[in-house]
C-alpha cells in the first residue's frame, strides 16, 4: 500500500478494436523493417560464406560454414584497378578527408549561423539567403568550376583539395542548422553578456558554443554522412592514391577480372558503410534530440 | 551636484519609425529613476540606449558627465538585470555572477570574495553550483541581481525585472530592491509598466507614451499635479476621476457646473484667481471624494449624489456615482452607511483638485 503513485487507480480502458489495430500497426511496420532489412542481411551472409557455397547454395540461406576471408580479402588484398592492397589504403583516406572536413565545416556553420541569428548586421538575410540557395546547388553544377579552382590554387586531385570541396559545399547545410537552432536562443543573452564585457568571440565561445550540443550533433552526423558516402565529387577531385573509400568500392566490385567474388563485394561494401553506421548508433539519441530542439524549446 | 545621468534631446528612430522623440533627463548620484508608460512606449528602447545595446538617431547620453555616443557598453561602467533574466543557461549560478569579473580579467580571490558577500546578501548561497534550468522564477531573479550587484557599477539597469513573478513574491521583491537601493546608495534606471512599483520605488518618475516624456518628478508631484489627462489616468489606482465640467464666472469667482443623470446640476465653488476655458475636465482622485462631514477645510464642498455602485475593499469601501456623463469613483470608510440607489453627500475636496484642458488634455492649474 506504500506505493501508491506506482499504479493509477483508473487505467484507461481499451477496447478490442484499439488492440486489434495496434497489432495491425505493429506487423506492418515489422513487416516494413524486414523489407529494409533484406538487402543487409542477403550482404552480411553472403559476405560470410566461401565462393563455393555462394555458388551452390541460395542467396538467402545461412552460410553453412562462416569465414572471414572475404573480409580480409576486402580490406587489404582486393584489387583496385593494377593495385591489389584492398579498401585500407583508401579507407584512410577517407578518414583523413572526413574528419577534417566535417570539423571544419561545422565549425564555419556555428560561426555563421551565430552570426546570422545573432548579429543583426546589413544585409544578414540576403547571405543568408544566398547561403540556402547554395544548398540546393546540385553536384553536378559545381564540378567543373570546381575542378577549375582546386587547379588554380594547385589543389587538384590532393585530399585537402577534396576536404576544400566538401567544407565549401557543406557550409550552406551546416549554417542553416546553426542559423536556425541560435535564432530560438533569446538576444538578451547576448545583451547581458554584452553589458558583462564579453565581446562577439567571447560570447561566441563561452555562451553559444556549450549550448549547442545538441545542433554540433546532428551536424557532424549529417555532414560526415554526406561526406563519407560523396562519390561524384570524390571520383571527380581524386587522383590514383587519393581516392575515397567510395571510388576504392566501385572500382573492386568492377574491376574484377574472371569470377565475380561476390562475398568480396559484400565485404567491401559493409566495410565503406560501417563507420556512418557507427556514428548513427553513437549518437543517434542526440541526433533525434537536436532535431527536435528548437520547437522542444519555443 | 552634476547629474550622473545625462540624456539631452535623444531621439531614437527603427528605420522610418520614430521610436523615441526628443527625450530629456538628467538625474544624481544616488537617485532612483523610474521609466513607466504602457507597453510599446519605448521604455526598453530607451534603457537599451542608456546601456549601449542600441545605436541612438540623435541627441546625446553621457554618463558622470562623459559623452557616451561611441562608447560600448562594456566601458560605460553599467550592470544591467533583464527581464527575462538572461541568465547563461550553461554556467552554474556562481559562473553567472562571476563572468563579468572574469571577462574583466579580476583576480580569483576578488572574484571569490565578491561571489561570497553577493551571495550572502541575496540568500542565494545554497545555490551556486546549480544551473539556471534548476532554479524558480524567484531564484533566477536573484540570481539575475546578483550579477548586477557583483559588478558594482555607477549605473543599475532594470528591465521590468520582476513581471515575470507572481504577485506576492513580486512585492516582496519590490521591497528588497528598495532596501537594496537604500543601503548601496546606488544610482538606478528602473523600467516598469506597473504605475504602483513607480510610485513606490521611484525618487524620480518618467512617464512616457509613445516615445514621447509625458512627465518627470517625484512620485509626489506626478500624482498629485499630473501634468496632462494620460498622466492623469495612468497614474493612481484607483484611477483619477476625470469628470467634464463647465464653468461660469460669477462675482465670487468661477462656478464649476457638473451635470448630474437627474435633478440640476452641481454646482461647486471654484478656486478666487483662476483664469479657466468654459468647458475643462475636473480631476480628482477618489480620496478627495469622502462621505460629506469627515473632513474640513475652505475648499471641501459637499452635494448629494445618487450612488449606483457600492464596493467593500477591506480598509476603505469605494462607492460609484454617476456625475457628468462618467463614472466617479469615491472612497470612503469602510464602516459607510452608503446604499445602492440611495442618495448619499459627498464632500468634494477641492485642494486637490486638477483642471485640464478637454482638446489638448495639458493641465491647466
Ligand atoms: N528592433 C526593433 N525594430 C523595430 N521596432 C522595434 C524594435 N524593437 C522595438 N521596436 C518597437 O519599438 C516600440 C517600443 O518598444 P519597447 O521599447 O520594447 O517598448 P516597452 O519596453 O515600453 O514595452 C514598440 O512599438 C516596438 O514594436
Ligand atoms: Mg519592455
Amino acid at each position: 500500500m506504500s506505493d501508491f503513485s506506482a499504479t493509477p487507480a483508473v487505467s484507461p480502458p481499451v477496447r478490442p478494436g484499439q488492440i486489434a489495430l495496434r497489432w495491425l500497426l505493429f506487423s506492418l511496420l515489422g513487416l516494413f523493417a524486414l523489407f529494409y532489412l533484406m538487402p543487409l542481411f542477403v550482404m552480411l551472409t553472403t559476405s560470410l560464406k566461401s565462393l563455393e557455397e555462394i555458388r551452390s547454395g541460395s542467396l538467402v540461406a545461412l552460410p553453412r560454414e562462416v569465414t572471414f576471408d572475404a573480409w580480409r580479402t576486402a580490406w587489404s588484398e582486393a584489387c583496385t584497378g593494377i593495385q591489389c592492397e584492398g579498401l585500407r589504403p583508401y579507407f584512410w583516406n577517407s578518414v583523413l578527408l572526413a574528419v577534417p572536413a566535417v570539423l571544419i565545416s561545422t565549425f564555419l556553420g556555428a560561426a555563421n549561423g551565430y552570426i546570422i541569428a545573432q548579429w543583426n548586421f546589413r544585409g544578414a538575410n540576403l547571405i543568408f539567403s544566398a547561403m540556402l540557395f547554395g544548398c540546393f546547388i546540385p553536384f553536378q553544377v559545381v564540378l567543373l568550376p570546381m575542378a577549375r579552382m582546386l587547379g588554380l590554387m594547385g589543389l587538384a586531385g590532393t585530399i585537402p583539395g577534396l576536404i576544400f570541396a566538401h567544407v565549401i559545399y557543406g557550409i550552406g547545410f551546416t549554417t542553416l542548422f546553426f542559423r536556425n537552432f541560435y535564432v530560438t536562443i533569446p538576444g538578451d543573452l547576448v545583451k547581458a553578456a554584452k553589458v558583462d564585457g564579453a565581446g562577439f568571440f567571447r560570447i561566441f565561445w563561452s555562451i553559444f558554443l556549450p549550448l549547442s550540443l545538441p545542433i554540433i550533433v546532428v551536424t557532424v552526423i549529417w555532414q560526415f554522412t554526406q561526406i563519407w558516402n560523396d562519390f561524384l565529387f570524390g571520383v571527380s577531385f581524386s587522383q590514383a592514391g587519393t581516392q575515397p573509400v567510395t571510388v576504392a568500392l566501385n572500382n573492386i566490385v568492377n574491376s574484377t577480372t574472371g569470377v565475380k567474388e561476390y562475398n568480396v563485394d559484400m565485404a567491401a561494401a559493409i566495410i565503406a558503410g560501417l563507420p556512418t553506421l557507427l556514428v548513427y548508433v553513437v549518437a543517434g539519441k542526440y541526433f533525434i534530440r537536436g532535431l527536435t530542439a528548437g520547437s522542444v524549446k519555443g | 551636484m552634476s547629474p550622473i545621468l545625462n540624456i539631452q534631446s535623444l531621439s531614437k528612430n527603427y528605420g522610418a519609425v520614430e521610436i523615441l522623440k526628443d527625450v530629456n533627463v538628467a538625474i544624481d548620484p544616488g537617485d532612483f529613476l523610474v521609466l513607466v508608460g504602457p507597453s510599446g512606449c519605448g521604455k526598453s528602447t530607451l534603457l537599451n540606449c542608456i546601456a549601449g545595446l542600441e545605436p541612438i538617431s540623435g541627441g546625446s547620453i553621457s554618463i558622470d558627465g562623459r559623452d557616451m555616443t561611441q562608447v560600448s557598453p562594456k566601458d560605460r561602467d553599467i550592470a544591467m538585470v533583464f527581464q527575462s533574466y538572461a541568465l547563461y543557461p550553461t554556467m552554474t549560478v556562481a559562473k553567472n555572477i562571476t563572468f563579468g569579473m572574469k571577462v574583466r580579467g579580476v583576480d580569483a580571490a576578488t572574484q571569490a570574495r565578491k561571489l561570497a558577500e553577493v551571495a550572502r546578501q541575496l540568500q542565494i548561497e545554497p545555490l551556486l553550483d546549480r544551473r539556471p534550468g534548476q532554479l524558480s522564477g524567484g531564484q533566477r531573479q536573484r540570481v539575475a541581481m546578483g550579477r548586477a550587484l557583483v559588478r558594482d557599477p555607477k549605473l543599475f539597469l532594470f528591465d521590468e525585472p520582476l513581471s515575470n513573478l507572481d504577485a506576492k513574491l513580486r512585492v516582496s521583491m519590490r521591497s528588497e530592491i528598495k532596501k537594496l537601493h537604500q543601503n548601496l546608495g546606488a544610482t538606478m534606471v528602473y523600467v516598469t509598466h506597473d504605475q504602483i512599483e513607480a510610485m513606490t520605488l521611484a525618487t524620480k518618475i518618467v512617464v512616457m507614451k509613445g516615445g514621447v516624456v509625458q512627465q518627470i518628478g517625484t512620485p509626489a508631484e506626478i500624482y498629485n499635479h499630473p501634468a496632462n489627462l494620460f498622466v492623469a489616468d495612468f497614474m493612481g489606482s484607483p484611477a483619477m476621476n476625470l469628470i467634464p465640467a463647465r464653468t461660469q464666472r460669477a462675482e465670487s469667482g468661477i462656478q464649476i457646473e457638473i451635470t448630474r443623470p437627474e435633478g440640476a446640476p452641481m454646482i461647486l465653488q471654484g478656486p478666487q484667481v483662476q483664469d479657466l476655458p468654459e468647458d475643462i475636465i475636473l480631476g480628482l482622485r477618489p480620496e478627495d471624494i469622502i462621505e460629506a462631514g469627515m473632513r474640513s477645510g475652505a475648499n471641501v464642498q459637499a452635494a448629494k449624489c445618487r450612488i449606483d455602485l457600492v464596493e467593500p475593499a477591506g480598509a476603505d469601501t469605494y462607492v460609484v456615482s454617476e456625475l457628468g456623463g462618467r463614472q466617479v469613483t469615491a472612497r470612503l470608510h469602510a464602516e459607510t452607511k452608503a446604499q445602492p440607489g440611495a442618495m448619499l453627500d459627498l464632500a468634494f475636496d477641492l485642494a486637490k483638485v486638477s483642471f485640464f484642458a478637454p482638446d489638448t488634455g495639458e493641465r491647466l492649474n
